[in-house]
């Protein structure tokens, strides 16, 4: 896998999200991805960027164009150094929240993506990777 | 009287002068956004009190009570410079360039005691670069407030209830449906539905560039309570990519009524107010009369 470009933001409070939101469709615009590509992952982008607002305070997002196997697509990490899940598993259910709302969020962007991946250590943060390939599904 | 006070008073006019030199040779200035005697009246308001200040022989505090009237001054050419397009730079060099002013007088005075020049030049740099931290302070202050009030306007215009109808209101919604909108959004609509009797509300989301969870739990909060005040909500403009991420989120919308295009809702919304819309056929009439 080659990294080919690379960026970082910081997301620390709700006005964050539209310009980050905005980056990520530019990065995916930019391999020429395809509408309903670009809408998927800044849907998938917008739910994880917000849970992170939510549950740890905020963090930061990696976002990188990468190329693999001749595919070129968008990787997004979002790190936080929040509370950390308890049960991941749990947490990747359709319907379980601790917030009170849908608990669609970790299912729905792992349904969104083509690759999905979470890491999270209590008391130490969590960390998410999505990446969309520009021709995926 | 501190002595660098008394070197300052003796050459106050050639402050000014060198100081308005400085700044109107500074290629940035926007003479478009003030006048030359504006810029005088007001650098020569602010030397005044910065002289005062410096005669109280402080020049560690710039927060003390002797430098109050500087920093009001100061704080409001920060604000109205900030709230009339002047950039940072612009700015910024009022206070830099009057700190070049300062030391061109002070080594001409001391420039035979290398030692006092050194002393005096420290005393007052530090003042002034403090009131210079102070004016940046104020300045994004100030443009704080002219993105807060921008905000406040958007939200206000991006958010018409429109009638399109007679018991049907249409809700165009454009950019993203954060929480803070929901709330002008369902105040709006639930308002109008009262003022109109409306029966029917259409919520077109053409313009919304993406829904996710929030925005698809916004929408449908909208829905209900638009449910509660006895009409029925339409959401229409749900474009192809957004259903398909609606549906991979797995998002329910199975309750709502919901459409592709705001044309297609209102005839929907025709039909449930038994409206019918048809096309004359004007040629049928005009051979009818023949
Ligand atoms: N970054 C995070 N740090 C800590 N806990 C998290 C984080 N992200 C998710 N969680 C936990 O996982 C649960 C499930 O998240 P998910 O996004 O699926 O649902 P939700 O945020 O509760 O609801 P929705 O996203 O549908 O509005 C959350 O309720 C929360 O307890
Ligand atoms: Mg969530």
């Amino acid at each position: 896998m080659i990294v080919m470009t690379k960026d970082t933001m910081q997301i620390v409070r709700e006005q964050d999200v539209v310009p980050f939101r905005n980056r990520v469709r530019e990065y995916a615009a930019k391999i020429g991805m395809s509408l309903v590509n670009q809408t998927k992952l800044i849907t998938a982008a917008s739910e994880l960027v917000r849970n992170m607002l939510k549950y740890a305070n905020g963090g930061k997002v990696l976002i990188e164009i990468i190329s693999k196997n001749a595919q070129t697509g968008v990787r997004l990490t979002f790190i936080d150094e929040g509370p950390g899940i308890a049960n991941v598993q749990q947490a990747m259910q359709d319907g379980f929240s601790t917030g009170k709302s849908l608990g669609l969020g970790l299912p729905g962007t792992k349904r969104l993506v083509n690759e999905f991946d979470i890491k999270s250590t209590l008391g130490e943060g969590t960390t998410v990777t999505v990446i969309h390939w520009k021709n995926g599904r | 009287m501190s002595t660098t006070a008394q070197h300052l008073q003796k050459h106050r006019q050639r402050i000014i002068e060198t100081w308005m030199k400085n700044q109107l040779t500074d290629a940035a200035l926007r003479d478009d956004l003030m006048s030359n005697d504006e810029l005088r009246s007001q650098s020569d308001e602010l030397l005044t009190a910065l002289l005062r200040a410096f005669n109280s022989g402080n020049f560690d505090d710039v927060y003390s009570s002797d430098y109050d009237q500087v920093i009001e001054i100061l704080n409001d050419i920060s604000i109205t410079r900030a709230r009339q397009g002047f950039s940072p730079r612009e700015t910024g060099q009022y206070v830099i360039s009057l700190k070049k002013a300062v030391n061109e007088v002070l080594e001409e005075e001391l420039k035979d005691d290398p030692g006092a020049l050194y002393q005096e030049t420290r005393k007052t740099d530090s003042v002034l670069d403090s009131l210079s931290m102070i004016t940046f302070e104020t300045f994004i202050k100030g443009r704080e407030e002219v993105i807060f009030r921008q905000t406040d306007e958007i939200n206000e215009i991006s958010t018409p209830v429109i009638r399109v109808w007679d018991g049907i209101l249409a809700l165009p919604i454009i950019g993203t449906l954060d929480s803070a909108r929901t709330q002008i959004v369902m105040e709006n609509l639930l308002q109008e539905i009262v003022n109109t009797g409306s029966s029917i509300a259409i919520l077109d989301i053409s313009g919304v560039p993406a829904v996710d969870s929030l925005v698809a739990q916004h929408l449908i909060k909208t829905v209900s309570a638009t449910r509660l005040m006895g009409a029925e909500c339409i959401i229409s403009g749900i474009r192809a990519e957004i259903a398909q991420t609606i549906v991979h989120l797995g998002i329910d919308l199975s309750n709502i009524k919901t459409k592709a295009t705001l044309a297609s809702a209102l005839q929907l919304a025709f039909s449930m107010t038994n409206v019918e819309v048809r096309k004359i056929n004007r040629n049928a009439g005009f051979k009818l009369m023949k």
